[in-house]
């Protein structure tokens, strides 16, 4: 069968919403766009356990503290889906985090704003995990079998994350008014780079058309992020707050909310490591992975004396 | 007459555009291994997923504590995913493409008077 | 303050000190699925923790509660045993002190399913299946770093080495924990003591590690009185419950 031939199978499948798995044929664009896309994904997650890690050691009662532990470890199981997912495209684990360390592999920029106080804890659930359910909830429907099983499985769990982080803030919102004051701080820091989450506009995003195509993405950037300003701009309303953007207002022609200009130079200054914990992050990361190397190696050593031994003790066969 | 090729999960198939897993065991690098899920007694294991481990053991453990953080489970299997033989999707036409005109396998194929048509 | 309410703080002041010292590790584990392991086991504990002070709170009455009694006690009211505050130090340190306290904590709760005190053996039958698990996982990797490679054999040793003397502690029964055992509500440590030794001696020899003798033992922890690390643990257990009295969160 010649390529044509076969690509036109793959986007037929794609176009009658077939799932291709891990041993369909594929155009090679297509894996290395599945392979950026979930290991990014997958390294965001991991990231990601640090700003919020941050704070588990403090948080403010033992309830909190189990929420929190609880969250952050879920975000450890849905790297190692996603890493899962990724492997089935041919890339193992170590390649992937290999990429991560060496700085050729991105993750969510939204990790490299610090978290300063408890309502952050707060401010990352509600708005971070709500403006990353949007993306997921969409990629559910990914037309790449095995990420899209994932991400299934992640958003079932993921649904308790903003919920949590919604309830933490409500707390505050009732509380005294230093708490009130913790909480509109940190909703102020957290807004506009939750708003940056989303990625460029889509006149200026690179990947976007092609994924469209491919049903890896099947909303773009804008109207994500139109979907997370409307349904946020209501639900601020009952946490009796404010949104810090003077331009948030509903406009009845277009049903949607109007929201101001992002300033997308912090955007990619962040992006090109200038956040305030960009090396940090990574710091961390990298440092528990080279430490672990011992652990990783003693670990897989003793499997293999363990074999030695059971196979000298099975009696010979014959 | 060909036979259909089978290969194994982690084999590269032929033509090197479509996707498999290539178990490349380093130093540290623990093996992979496919996790099998029972829901609830009563009920099949299903495939829920992969994880790295370093043996039989330590795979079961991190079985339970990946994928039943949420009592999704009562019982796991786990085997190493080198061992898992797949079809190839290449050859699926051959492979179940002739249950497809066996439609007398099927009950409603068999017209019955109303009487007994609850049979 | 009765000895029931002492003796609950005290095991509950070993989960709960326990279960900061391995949360340090969530986002930092040797390879993402131990990380996911360790954690659990932290939660675990913080769990344990939390029924232990609930019961506490109900005996001491008025505006006791669970996060009062382990947010706004000081360093001298905390009456954890010396072992579960040490650092983590390395994977093999924080293996090997979970091991020591999963097995001690293991055979201690046995006795309690029996305790004269029916809320206790309640708290510690829904608690045991856990530390069963944690006494399975955590010997499993005492035997693969001490019979994996020279380093993780190396680096064992070193963790015997750090944390033995912290060990007799657990065996040595305070003031309230002999009066409640002789009312039949805490455990005879002796029993314990026997079975914790057989057990480890019989680990160690498949880890091919040296069971360490006539160590010195340093005691202290459960009369609250500490290493210097309890302080640093309470300074940022504590911290928000400090800077905002009263808050609720």
């Amino acid at each position: 069968m010649s390529i044509q031939d076969l690509e036109k199978i793959f986007q037929d499948k794609i176009d009658n919403e077939i799932k291709i798995e891990p041993k369909d044929w594929m155009p090679e664009a297509y894996r290395k766009t599945n392979i950026r896309q979930i290991s990014q994904h997958a390294h965001s997650e991991i990231v990601g356990m640090l700003p919020e890690g941050n704070w588990i050691s403090r948080a403010p009662s033992l309830k909190r503290k189990a929420i929190l532990l609880a969250k952050v470890q879920d975000e450890a199981g849905h790297g190692l889906y996603l890493y899962s997912a990724c492997e089935t495209l041919g890339i193992s684990r170590e390649e992937t985090i290999n990429d991560l360390h060496s700085g050729k592999a991105k993750y969510s920029s939204i990790f490299n704003y610090p978290t300063l106080t408890w309502a952050d804890i707060g401010a990352v659930g509600w708005l971070v995990d709500g403006a990353a359910i949007m993306n997921q909830v969409m990629l559910t429907r990914t037309s790449y079998g095995p990420y899209a099983r994932a991400m299934v499985r992640i958003c079932k769990e993921e649904s308790f994350h903003q919920r949590q982080g919604f309830e933490a803030l409500l707390m505050l919102s009732r509380g005294t008014d230093e708490q009130k004051a913790m909480c509109q701080d940190a909703i102020n820091r957290w807004w506009w780079p939750s708003l940056m989450m989303f990625g460029p506009r889509d006149s200026e995003s690179s990947n976007s058309d092609q994924s469209m195509k491919w049903k890896i993405k099947r909303k773009s950037n804008d109207e994500l992020r139109q979907q997370f300003v409307d349904m946020i701009a209501e639900q601020i309303k009952v946490l009796g707050m404010t949104l810090p953007d003077p331009d948030l207002k509903w406009n009845a022609e277009r049903k949607h909310y109007d929201f101001g200009a992002i300033n997308w130079d912090e955007f990619w200054a962040v992006v090109k490591g200038n956040g305030k914990c960009n090396k940090l992050r990574l710091e961390a990361r990298k440092k528990a992975w080279d430490e672990g190397e011992w652990v990783r190696e003693a670990a897989g050593v003793y499997a293999k004396k363990r074999l030695r031994k059971v196979e000298l003790l099975r009696p010979a066969a014959g | 007459m060909t036979l259909p090729r089978i290969f194994r999960y982690g084999d590269i198939p032929e033509d090197k555009s479509g996707a498999a897993i290539i178990s490349k065991e380093t130093k540290t690098d623990w093996p992979l291994w496919e996790v099998f899920i029972r829901s609830k007694q009563g009920l099949d294991h299903k495939h829920a997923g992969s994880l790295h481990a370093a043996d039989a053991k330590m795979a079961i453990e991190n079985a339970r504590d990946v994928y039943t953080r949420r009592m999704e489970g009562v019982s796991i299997w786990v085997v190493e995913s080198k061992y898992i033989t797949a079809s190839n999707p290449e050859e699926a036409g051959e492979l179940y493409e002739p249950a497809e005109s066996k439609i007398y396998r099927h009950p409603t194929f068999y017209e019955l008077p109303d009487e007994v048509n609850h049979m | 303050m009765t000895p029931l309410i002492k003796y609950l703080l005290h095991l509950a002041d070993n989960t709960l000190i326990l279960s900061q010292r391995n949360s340090e590790w969530c986002g930092h584990g040797p390879v993402l699925e131990q990380d996911i392991a360790i954690t659990n086991i932290s939660l675990d504990l913080l769990g344990q923790a939390r029924n232990l002070y609930s019961y506490a709170a109900t005996l001491i009455g008025g505006e006791a509660t669970e996060d009062s009694l382990a947010y706004l006690r000081k360093e001298r009211e905390f009456r954890n045993c010396l072992l579960v505050e040490q650092p983590n130090g390395d994977w093999a340190q924080t293996i090997l002190r979970q091991y020591c306290f999963s097995q001690y904590q293991y055979a201690l709760y046995q006795e309690l399913l029996n305790s004269k005190d029916p809320q206790l053996a309640a708290i510690v039958e829904k608690s045991i299946k856990e530390v069963a698990y944690h006494l399975r996982w955590s010997s499993e990797w005492v035997i693969r770093l001490g019979d994996g490679t020279e380093e993780s054999h190396r680096r064992m040793l070193k963790a015997i080495e750090e944390l033995w003397a912290y060990t007799g502690e657990l065996f040595e029964a305070a003031d309230y924990e002999k009066d409640l055992q002789q009312e039949g509500i805490a455990a005879d440590l002796e029993k314990i003591k026997q079975e914790w030794q057989l057990k480890t001696e019989a680990i160690f020899a498949e880890a091919t590690l040296p069971m360490p003798r006539n160590v010195f033992v340093q005691t202290g922890g459960k009369q609250g009185i500490h290493t210097e690390q309890l302080g640093f643990i309470l300074t940022e257990l504590q911290y928000m419950q400090r800077a905002y009295p009263g808050a609720k969160w």
